[in-house]
């Protein structure tokens, strides 16, 4: 059954996420759900095994698999074997792999372990290629480790690599910027992810700039560099296709993360997952202790669920799929009374196009997206 | 028999008015010093913070001499602010003395100057009082000097009394009653009773505040209040304490209050006589004006939902404020709403705090108006005093607008600078006199609308607190009159309309349309703000657009959350005002009220 308000058409299969909460340290930035706990990890994987086992089946058919964090490669190379085998087992031929890595923790014994396992994107942290940036950032990589750790994966053949920058930082202006996009530019990776830093409440960076110690860009140079980042990489002929990912061809954009923005569903395992399966939203509990618990006397270790009004489905709709390049169909948007005016406006100022019964966000479009979906709905 | 003084304090502001006022209640002993609460008199708010009275307090201090007579002390508070400029009047007429208090250390200011015109103009006993005589900045002989000169009373008649330390105190009780004249006690005469305060009770309806000029008053005897001629059964006469104390009778010269059922204030005018129904007075006291509003204004509720709340807080606050009047109004921008009248800006901005301090009110007014008058084609003449009755300008003869005429009272040294203020806000017909050596009194015609924003303010500001303002309402003048729209994006916004004369349209213009680009977000589109005349732009702005309003990653698909914010943001966004595509924030339509002709 195809949910409604589905940003796609066709029956896409379901994916699979597995949450790895810990870090060997955590980034002043970062305000992810992840703990420095290395004491935890065993009791976690038997856990997490277990919950796969409990509960995947019944979510199936699923086509991704994506392991995140926290960082996937701060725990040992055997546990992560064991992971993925586990939860690789439920998928079906073809799936696309993804697992995250931090650069300090690529080597050969690693490599070898996922490229056993099967995966097939790697998704690598480099955030930046500047050591002043990487340090500010609380990184245990410097940009050497980075270019080593690209090389390695390169010569160990997965079939896709992509890098994580990001843009805006402290003290950063187009032509830093510029030196980092040349950087990753230069090893004609598959993917590229470019966030714009975001300082979220709670973190050592939002106390930082609360004491006006964080020299950060204006909103009109974060713009600036969004635009930049959208013209160099178009111009090395990658497809800008959300708000934040480049891939070199459709067939390389990340097929697991555009079923979050297409509303297909998903199962999330471990501690703090979100899942969903096509109606309600399902999200697990953080705590290490209550999560195991609940796993143990066989229970779904939920914290709570949603289940979605039509206006939130409309909302979800409209705010996800403006951030991809294929937008959303006007059939949904102009549910709305007045709403054609709103996307005869949208296109006036150049936010937005039609194309194919599609509303499109445009380069400047992506940097509004919230914006538009407030408007739309 | 006991004796009777009746008389008010009078200072210019933070001479110690209220203190001395705490002093003489607490001298009388009707408060314990436990009980004691620093200024007892300004019991409101907003009287405390802005350090003025808005509505007077009376209270009868009794009192027993070293001689064994006894007094009663009717202390009769009075506004302090030009807007209540017949109130004050109205409690004068009530007094036969007053105490005009002045700071040891400041000396002669502006206000004690228009007191004391105030207080001679009733022809009421001055006894002049030195206060703060313990600050180490007091300068007794200077302001000796000044009592004689710039006052011309008698030096040497001043009492020195410090009123914080109760220093002097007993001089000014023997000051009181041995200077002020007791009342007339013409108790054979018929009833007539002069009305200078009401408030409302909630328990007990109207309190009528009133001082029996000749006749006598018993409870359970019917009233007439001459002007509207409406007949009351008195349930309770009595005289303020700190509370109300019922006495059986009260008899020429005496100060109290009656209750007799009366459901609003509004239904009691100050100045009015009362009077007994059987047996009624000849004529009414002399003095009696029917307060009329100067000041118009739109009041409407923040979020439409709240307007039903909105017409019950109006209704409540009415009962204790019969200056101010209202009727309904309505505007696209803003739904339904109040056409309200004020005395002046103070009294406008008295009503928009109680409304939302004492009634939890979230409320928008549109820009202070006067009443306008047209003469259309075919001659006949509209009234208009707001903005959206402006009459079709091709079937306009002619327009006027009010004019005051100013009594405005400073040292010489600020005449230049009061000239120009006064030719800026298109003053003329000036004239000037000198009362007092060193003090100008200026006279200029002047259209009120002109003054009702922030003159006095200005004034203040340009003569350092030295001047004072009062006017009076002279008459209509011909004046080429506009109506200034602004425009959002293309769309009058009928809640900031204004009339204005044409020569300030455009100075107004484009003030207004720098406030609102203060005021507005940005937002996702670029917004243009315009003030027009017709169809002829005459000021214009733009607000640009914000760039970027988007999170930059979705983790591990938590999209409950960014759902959530997304929510939250078109909450608050339901909480502004919808003009032409443009989200307008309450305190843009504030900030335009805000805005002064002259910026």
């Amino acid at each position: 059954m195809i949910p409604e308000g589905r940003n796609r058409d066709q029956a896409d299969l379901a994916g699979l996420y597995v949450h790895v909460p810990f870090c060997k340290s955590k980034c002043p930035y970062c305000d992810f759900f992840s703990v420095v706990a290395p004491d935890k990890e065993p009791a976690y994987l038997d856990a997490v095994c277990r919950e796969a086992e409990l509960f995947v089946a019944d979510a199936g058919p699923f086509d991704s698999l994506y392991v995140g964090g926290g960082t996937p490669s701060s725990i040992e190379p055997r546990s992560l074997a064991r992971l993925l085998a586990v939860t690789g087992s439920f998928l079906g031929p073809g799936s696309e792999i993804t697992i995250e890595l931090n650069p300090a923790d690529v080597d050969a014994e690693l490599l070898d372990v996922l490229h056993e396992a099967g995966v097939t994107r790697l998704s690598l942290g480099v955030q930046s290629f500047d050591d002043g940036e990487l340090k500010k950032l609380g990184r245990r990589h410097d940009a050497h480790s980075a270019r080593r750790a690209i090389e390695e994966i390169r010569k160990a053949n997965f079939a896709s690599l992509g890098l994580d920058l990001i843009q805006a930082l402290p003290e950063s202006n187009r032509e830093s910027l510029r030196r980092s996009l040349r950087q990753a530019l230069s090893f004609e990776t598959e993917h590229l992810s470019c966030y714009s830093l975001t300082i979220a409440v709670g973190t050592p960076f939002f106390r930082l700039r609360a004491k006006g110690e964080l020299r950060l860009p204006t909103e009109n140079e974060v713009a600036d560099q969004f635009e930049e980042t959208a013209d160099v990489l178009g111009q090395a002929g990658y497809i800008h296709y959300e708000v934040s990912n480049f891939a070199r061809s459709k067939g390389q954009r990340s097929r697991h993360n555009l079923k979050y923005w297409h509303r297909v569903p998903y199962l999330g395992l471990g501690p703090g997952a979100h899942s969903f399966d096509g109606h309600k939203r399902f999200w697990n509990t953080r705590d290490l202790d209550e999560y195991k618990r609940a796993i143990d006397s066989g229970r779904r270790p939920l914290e709570n669920y949603e289940e979605l009004t039509s206006e939130q489905v409309r909302l979800e709709t409209i705010s996800l799929g403006m951030r991809t390049a294929e937008g959303v169909a006007l059939s949904i948007i102009l549910d709305k009374p007045g709403a054609d005016e709103d996307v005869k406006r949208l296109q006036a100022e150049g936010l937005a196009v039609e194309n194919q019964g599609r509303l499109q966000p445009t380069c400047s479009g992506y940097l509004m997206a919230d914006g538009i979906a407030r408007l739309l709905c | 028999m006991t004796e009777i003084r009746n008389f008010s304090i009078v200072a210019h502001i933070d001479h110690g008015k209220s203190t001395l006022a705490d002093r003489l209640i607490q001298r009388a002993g009707l408060i314990s010093e436990r009980d004691f609460r620093d200024q007892i008199l300004d019991d409101m708010d907003i009287e405390r913070e802005r350090g003025i009275t808005i509505k007077s307090n009376t209270v009868s201090l009794p009192y027993k001499a070293p001689d064994g007579t006894a007094y009663e002390l009717n202390l009769i508070d009075t506004p302090g602010h030009v807007d209540f400029t017949y109130e004050v009047s109205r409690a004068l007429a009530a007094c036969d003395g007053v105490l005009l208090l002045i700071d040891a250390a400041q000396g002669v200011e502006a206000q004690t100057m228009a007191h004391l015109y105030a207080a001679l103009e009733h022809d009421l006993t001055i006894v002049p009082v030195i206060n703060k005589i313990d600050l180490p900045a007091a300068d007794i002989d200077m302001v000796r000097g000044q009592i004689e000169h710039d006052l011309g009373l008698d030096p040497d008649q001043a009492v020195l009394c410090s009123a914080k330390t109760g220093q002097g105190v007993d001089d000014i009780v023997a000051a009181i009653i041995e200077r002020i004249p007791g009342p007339q006690r013409r108790e054979d005469e018929p009833l007539s009773a002069l009305v200078f305060d009401a408030h409302y009770d909630p328990f007990r309806g109207t309190v009528v505040s009133f001082r029996v000029v000749t006749g006598t008053l018993d409870r359970k005897q019917s009233i007439r209040f001459m002007y509207n001629g409406s007949v009351h059964e008195v349930e309770e006469i009595g005289r303020f304490r700190l509370k109300r104390e019922p006495a059986k009778r009260l008899a020429a010269g005496d100060v109290g209050y009656l209750l007799a059922g009366i459901k609003t204030v509004s239904d009691v005018r100050i100045g009015d006589t009362i009077t007994l129904d059987e047996r009624p007075a000849e004529k009414p006291l002399p003095g009696f004006k029917e307060v009329k509003p100067v000041v118009f204004s739109s009041i409407y509720p923040i979020s439409t939902d709240d307007y039903p709340s909105l017409v019950d807080a109006l209704e409540r606050y009415k009962l204790n404020d019969a200056a101010l009047i209202y009727q309904k109004d309505s505007s696209v921008a803003l739904g339904q709403g109040f056409r309200c009248g004020f005395l002046g800006l103070l009294h406008l901005e008295i009503v928009q705090e109680r409304l939302e301090r004492e009634f939890d009110q979230s409320i928008i007014m549109t820009m202070p108006s006067v009443r306008y008058r047209f003469v259309v084609k075919g001659g006949e003449q509209v009234v208009v005093d707001n903005p959206a009755h402006f009459p079709d300008p091709t079937r306009i003869e002619f327009s006027e607008e009010p004019y005051i005429r100013t009594n405005i009272l400073i040292p010489e040294r600020y005449m230049g600078a009061v000239m120009q203020l006064c030719l800026d806000r298109r003053g003329e017909n000036s004239n000037f006199s000198y009362p007092v050596p060193g003090r100008i009194e200026i006279n200029f015609d002047m259209p009120l609308a002109e003054v009702i924003f922030d003159f006095y303010d200005k004034l203040k500001s340009v003569t350092q607190g030295y001047g004072s303002f009062d006017y009076e309402l002279i008459d209509y003048h011909r004046s080429d009159l506009v109506k200034l729209d602004i425009l959002v994006n293309g769309e009058a916004v009928d809640a900031l309309a204004t009339m204005v004369h044409r020569d300030r349209a455009r100075t107004r213009a484009l003030a207004i349309c720098e406030r609102l680009k203060e005021e507005i977000p940005r937002q996702m589109f670029k917004i243009a703000i315009q003030g027009a005349i017709g169809s002829t732009i005459v000021a214009r702005t733009n607000i640009s657009p914000y760039r970027k309003d988007v999170t930059a990653k979705c983790y591990g698909g938590d999209i409950t959350r960014k759902r959530k914010l997304l929510e939250k943001q078109k909450k608050g966004k339901r909480r502004m005002k919808m003009v032409g595509q443009v989200q307008i924030p309450q305190s843009a339509f504030v900030a335009v009220l805000k805005t002064n002709n002259d910026s």
